[in-house]
C-alpha cells in the first residue's frame, strides 16, 4: 500500500491537471461559438461543453479513454478504424524488427569479445551510433526499399531492428566481459575451449546485462516501427493514425492512437520483465 | 566490375592492417587507439564507393560517399539554414528549457519522500513510452514554426532528465548526510555543498540521453508539418523527389551535429565530475 498509494496521488494529480487544461484550452472556442449565436454562457455550462467537442484542442480524459474503448472493443478486429487492426501491424514490424535487432546484436557482441581487431575497429562506432539521430533516415529506407519492390512489414521492421541493435550490441558486450578473471583463469585450468567458455560461462553471467538491454532495444522498436509508418502516408498502423489524425484535424483520434502506443510499449516492457525475473529466477541470479 | 575488386582487396588490405595494428604493442598509446576506427570507417566508405560504382547502383537508390560530399560542399547555405532551424531554434531551445524544467522539478519534489515514491514510477514508465507520438497534437498547438519543435523537445527530455535527477539527489551516502547534520547544515546548506554535487553522476547520464532525443524530437516533429526549412522536412522533401544525395548530406549534418552536441556535454561533464572513479583516466 505503501508504493501504491504514492504512485496513484501523482497519477491523480496529472488527470487533475489534464481535466483542468481541457477546460481552459477548449474554452475559447466554447465562448467563440457561444458569441456567434449571439448567446452568453456560464460557468456551469462552460465546464461541460469543453468535455464534450467533436474536436476539442485537448480532448478530457474520458473522451480519449472512451474512443479508445470504442475503437479496440467496439469494432470487429479487420476494421480499418479498429485500433486492434493497426495496433497488430505496428506490433508485428516492432516484434519481427526486435528479433532480427537482438539476434544480430548478439552475435556482433560475441564477435567483439572474440576478435581484438573486430573489437577495437567496431566498437567505437557502435557507441558514437548511439549519438546520432537514427531515426532520421527512416523516410529514406522506406522509399528506397519501395522503389526496389520490397514493401510492407520488412522495411518498417529493418528500422525497428536498426534502433533496437546497438543497445544490444553494447550491453551485451559490457555482459559477456562480465565474469571475473578468476572464473576465466578457472575454466582455463580445465582446459575449456572457446565455445565451452561462452556457452558455460560467459553467456550465463551476461543475462542480466542482456535483458536490461531488451528493455531499452523493444521500447525503441516500437518507436522505430511507428515512426516507419509515417512517410508511406497514412496506409496501417498506429504511425498512420496519428497521421491521418494530424491530417483531418481528429484529435481525439490522435490521443487515443498515442495511448493504444503507449498501452503497448507498457506491455511489452512488462513481458519482457516477467521473462527477465522467471530467467533469472531459474539461473539462481535473482536479486 | 574493377572497381568492386578494388573496393573489397582495399577492405581486406584495411582488415588485415587493423589485425596487425590491434596485436601490437602500439595499442598501449591513446593516440594509435583511435587509428584503427579510424581505418574500420574509410575503408567501410571506400567499400561503399567501389561497390556502388562497380554495380552502377542508381543514384536513387544508394548515391556513392563522394557524390554525397560534393552536394554538401555546393549546398552549404541550404544545410546552414536548415541546421540552424532544426538544431539551433528547435532542439537547443526545448532541450535548454526541457532539461533545465525537469532540473528545477526534480529539487522541487526533493522534499516530499511522497512525491518522489509516486514521481518515480510514473517517471520511469513515461520515460519508455513512444512519446515521439506526441509531435502532431503540439504541432496542432504550437503552429508549424520552430515552436512546436522546442515543445516536442520539452516534453521528451524532461522525464529521463527528472528520473535521473531524483534518483541522483538520493545518491549522497547515508554517512555523508549524517556528517552534514552533525555540522548543523540547514536544508539548503546539505543540497548545494553535498547532495547536488553528488547527484551530477546521475544528472549529466540523463542530459546525455537527452541529446540524442532531443535531435530525435526536433527532426521527427517536422515530419508533422513545418515551415519549408529544416532538416526534417528537408529529408521528407528530398525523399520524395528521389534527391538521395541530399538526405544523405541531411543525415551527415545531423550526425555530426548529434555527436558533437553529445561530445560537449560529456566534456562538460568530465570537468564538472572530475572526482568521480568512471572520469579517472
Amino acid at each position: 500500500m505503501t508504493r501504491v498509494l504514492p504512485v496513484l496521488a501523482v497519477v491523480g494529480m496529472i488527470v487533475a491537471l489534464w481535466y483542468g487544461a481541457a477546460v481552459w484550452m477548449n474554452a475559447a472556442w466554447v465562448q467563440d461559438q457561444a458569441a456567434r449565436a449571439g448567446t452568453t454562457v456560464t460557468l456551469a455550462e462552460l465546464v461541460p461543453a469543453t468535455m464534450t467537442l467533436e474536436r476539442p484542442v485537448l480532448p478530457a480524459p474520458h473522451q480519449v479513454v472512451g474512443e479508445l474503448l470504442r475503437s479496440t472493443f467496439g469494432m470487429a478486429v479487420t476494421s480499418k478504424r479498429s485500433l486492434v487492426y493497426h495496433g497488430w501491424i505496428t506490433l508485428s514490424a516492432t516484434l519481427l524488427g526486435f528479433a532480427i535487432g537482438t539476434g544480430l546484436g548478439i552475435v556482433l557482441a560475441v564477435g567483439i569479445i572474440y576478435n581484438r581487431a573486430m573489437d577495437l575497429s567496431v566498437m567505437p562506432w557502435a557507441i558514437a551510433s548511439q549519438t546520432i539521430p537514427i531515426l532520421a533516415i527512416a523516410p529514406m529506407i522506406i522509399v528506397v526499399l519501395n522503389s526496389i519492390g520490397v514493401q510492407g512489414l520488412v522495411p518498417k521492421a529493418i528500422i525497428s531492428a536498426y534502433l533496437s541493435f546497438f543497445p544490444v550490441v553494447v550491453g551485451m558486450v559490457k555482459g559477456l566481459r562480465s565474469p571475473d578473471a578468476m572464473q576465466l583463469d578457472l575454466l582455463r585450468t580445465y582446459n575449456a575451449s572457446g565455445a565451452a567458455v561462452l556457452g558455460k560461462l560467459r553467456l550465463p553471467s551476461s543475462m542480466p546485462y542482456l535483458f536490461a538491454s531488451l528493455k531499452v532495444g523493444i521500447a525503441a522498436s516500437l518507436v522505430g516501427a511507428i515512426v516507419g509508418e509515417l512517410p508511406t502516408g497514412a496506409v496501417a498502423g498506429l504511425g498512420a493514425r496519428l497521421l491521418s489524425g494530424s491530417y483531418y484535424g481528429q484529435t481525439v483520434q490522435i490521443w487515443a492512437a498515442l495511448f493504444a502506443a503507449a498501452l503497448v510499449a507498457a506491455t511489452l516492457v512488462a513481458v519482457v520483465g516477467v521473462i527477465e525475473r522467471a530467467v533469472l529466477a531459474r539461473m539462481g541470479m535473482a536479486r | 566490375m574493377i572497381w568492386v575488386v578494388f573496393a573489397l582487396g582495399f577492405w581486406i588490405a584495411a582488415w588485415a592492417l587493423n589485425v596487425r595494428l590491434s596485436h601490437s604493442p602500439l595499442m598501449a598509446r591513446r593516440g594509435w587507439r583511435l587509428v584503427v576506427p579510424a581505418i574500420f570507417g574509410l575503408s567501410l566508405l571506400v567499400l561503399w564507393e567501389g561497390i556502388v560504382r562497380g554495380l552502377a547502383v542508381p543514384g536513387v537508390i544508394l548515391p556513392p560517399p563522394s557524390a554525397i560530399g560534393a552536394r554538401i560542399a555546393a549546398e552549404v547555405p541550404t544545410l546552414w539554414a536548415d541546421f540552424r532551424q532544426t538544431f539551433l531554434k528547435g532542439a537547443l531551445t526545448g532541450y535548454v528549457i526541457g532539461c533545465g524544467a525537469a532540473f528545477l522539478t526534480a529539487v522541487a519534489i526533493d522534499r516530499s519522500p511522497f512525491l518522489q515514491r509516486g514521481l518515480l514510477p510514473v517517471g520511469n514508465f513515461v520515460a519508455a513510452l513512444p512519446i515521439v507520438g506526441i509531435a502532431p497534437i503540439l504541432v496542432m498547438w504550437f503552429g508549424f514554426d520552430w515552436h512546436s519543435k522546442a515543445a516536442v523537445v520539452v516534453v521528451m527530455v524532461f522525464f529521463p532528465v527528472l528520473v535521473n535527477t531524483v534518483a541522483g539527489l538520493a545518491a549522497s551516502e547515508r554517512m555523508q548526510r549524517d556528517l552534514m547534520a552533525t555540522w548543523g547544515a540547514s536544508y539548503w546548506q546539505s543540497l548545494f555543498k553535498l547532495r547536488l554535487p553528488a547527484a551530477m553522476p546521475f544528472v549529466f547520464n540523463g542530459l546525455k540521453i537527452a541529446t540524442t532525443l532531443a535531435l530525435i524530437g526536433a527532426i521527427v516533429a517536422e515530419f508533422f508539418g513545418s515551415p519549408i526549412v529544416g532538416m526534417g522536412f528537408r529529408i521528407t522533401a528530398e525523399v520524395g523527389r528521389l534527391g538521395l544525395d541530399m538526405v544523405w548530406a541531411e543525415i551527415a549534418v545531423a550526425a555530426l551535429a548529434g555527436s558533437a552536441f553529445y561530445g560537449l556535454v560529456a566534456l562538460i561533464e568530465r570537468r564538472v565530475t572530475f572526482w568521480h572513479p568512471s572520469q579517472r583516466v
